[in-house]
């Protein structure tokens, strides 16, 4: 009872964690079609970018929001510079241009910020909470985690949903050529929704990081959950996201939980294949059937 | 309300010319045909004018506006909105949304004429669906939609690109009928290009006519619908 008490709340915060990173996968596949390799890398540039104000005597509140600028303005950045200029008719092109700058985001982190191993604060504590005599799996960072990722889910909610803005980065992520006709200048929506999604993709940076060590890998193992995790949920709904994050994270606790912690990484391979053989649009697939 | 004034435009696919010289002019307030069959240039005109193809010759203005510096982008505030062919609904998006976007795209400061409830007045159905997701429309109900989508964009001149492709004729003589009475009641300008001459020509005040991009006739539309070295040649019925 304990154990499966432990391993369920882990799980669920690990779950939140790959959902915030899963998201911003899929907000740039949604927009430009693109798997964006290089998020790994540029939530960990950002994490250092905290790291480093947090080192220089400010509080880790200011750290954080410094992380969630440089990546707001690193997804631009990446996208008005790099992207843009990339012939993407042959749609592998870009694919591999994320691989590029994945490469070269760690080469620039480990020559600006060094390549050993260094320990992040966390804001709250990190061990778990006290019933009674019991310690249970559920940490105060564990609730912030949670709340922050829910935060940002319903914020972006509330953008695509209710805002000009969020109408005209749907409208121009769903068909460009039409949004141009309406007078949407889709190339800065797109700027502005990788610019987004990097500033997600810091946040689950900081997350990971919180009340652990960092170094210019830190995040690589998170590309292969969090892509699991945006297939799992169809990789074109951002709900889906969240809830293949959950998902996943459940499953690889418990994996880890009751049967080893070796077998984590198969395990999110096992789901992948399973999802893709069995329900190859995701779990919660948003596909419009497109009539001609 | 400005005139469409447009002098020798020439655009090419790669080695053809799909518009060759074309130079005609638009009254205000008046329903111009241009008729053609596939591949005339018909799609190619109205995608210049909108700025979505870069033309290598020729001049285009909506009265004072070089439409030819224009980004396709900057098009509905300059007052001029392209309803493309194949109906240009955004299927993900609600009937709401899409009309919602429309009116975003309307020049600042610009009286209004057309608003929310007036379309769905003009268009009772979008009213009913407004809230379904525009995948769900029949082709009739879509080619309303993309009309008073653009319609909401305020604009002084109105391009329509093959609005009868794929319909029913009791749909077609209805919207074509409530875009003649829409020209009539607030003076809008409309380029309607359709290879269907006949109903074309039957709501037209002229009609241009497109050959392999050039113009071969360029007269009222009463005249060219009774012309019949014209109609077996360009137009086929």
């Amino acid at each position: 009872m304990q154990q499966l008490l432990t391993t369920t709340l882990s799980g669920i915060t690990l779950g939140f964690v790959y959902a915030a990173f899963a998201l911003a996968l899929v907000m740039i596949w949604r927009s430009t079609r693109i798997v964006n390799f290089a998020q790994a890398p540029m939530a960990m540039l950002t994490t250092y970018v905290a790291l480093t104000v947090i080192d220089a005597g400010y509080s880790y509140w200011i750290g954080f929001a410094a992380a969630l600028v440089a990546g707001f303005v690193l997804g631009a950045a990446v996208e008005w510079l790099v992207v843009r200029r990339v012939d993407s008719t042959v749609e592998i092109n870009p694919v591999i241009l994320t691989l590029g700058l994945f490469i070269v985001f760690h080469s620039v982190a480990a020559l600006v910020f060094g390549s050993q191993f260094r320990s992040f604060p966390a804001p709250f504590g990190v061990r778990g909470f006290e019933v009674g005599d019991t310690t249970i799996a559920l940490t105060g960072f564990g609730v912030f985690t949670i709340l922050a990722v829910l935060a940002v889910l319903g914020l972006l909610l509330l953008l695509f949903r209710f805002t000009d803005v969020g109408l005209r980065m749907r409208a121009s992520a769903f068909n460009a050529e039409v949004s141009r006709l309406l007078g949407v200048r889709v190339g800065r929506m797109l700027s502005l929704g990788w610019a987004l999604a990097a500033l997600v993709g810091s946040l689950s940076g900081l997350l990971i990081a919180g009340g652990g060590l960092v170094h210019p890998s830190y995040m690589d193992p998170v590309v292969v959950y969090g892509f699991v995790a945006a297939v799992l949920g169809g990789l074109d709904s951002p709900m889906g996201a969240v809830a293949g994050g959950l998902l996943l994270g459940l499953c690889l606790s418990f994996v880890s939980g009751y049967l080893g912690s070796e077998l984590v990484a198969m395990a999110a391979l096992l789901v992948l294949v399973a999802v893709l053989l069995v329900r190859p649009g995701g779990l919660f697939a948003s596909t419009v059937q497109r009539r001609v | 309300m400005n005139a469409l004034t447009v002098t020798d435009l020439t655009a090419t696919y790669g080695p053809v010319r799909a518009l060759d010289g074309v130079s005609f002019e638009v009254a205000p307030g008046c329903v111009t045909a241009v008729l053609g069959a596939n591949g005339a240039g018909k799609t190619t005109l109205l995608r210049t004018l909108s700025g979505l193809v870069r033309p290598i010759a020729g001049t285009a203005h909506l009265g004072g506006t070089d439409l030819l510096r224009t980004p396709a982008e900057e098009m509905t505030r300059t007052g001029l909105a392209h309803v493309p062919e194949g109906r240009g609904v955004i299927a993900e998006l609600t009937v709401r949304e899409n009309l919602r976007l429309g009116a975003l795209g309307a020049p600042r400061g610009r009286r209004g004429r057309f608003d929310l409830p007036r379309i769905y007045e003009l268009f009772p159905v979008l009213g009913e669906r407004r809230d379904q997701v525009a995948h769900t429309l029949s082709g009739g109900e879509r080619q309303m939609l993309v009309i008073g989508r653009a319609l909401l964009a305020e604009p002084e001149i109105l391009l329509l690109d093959e609005p009868s492709l794929g319909l029913a004729p009791r749909v077609v003589a209805q919207i074509f009928a409530l875009v003649r009475d829409l020209v009539d009641t607030d003076g809008l300008t409309v380029l309607l290009a359709e290879q269907n001459a006949r109903s074309a020509l039957s709501i037209a005040d002229r009609g241009l006519v497109l050959g392999l991009g050039r113009v071969v006739a360029d007269e009222p539309a009463a005249d060219l619908a009774d012309d019949v070295r014209l109609r077996d040649a360009y137009l086929g019925n």
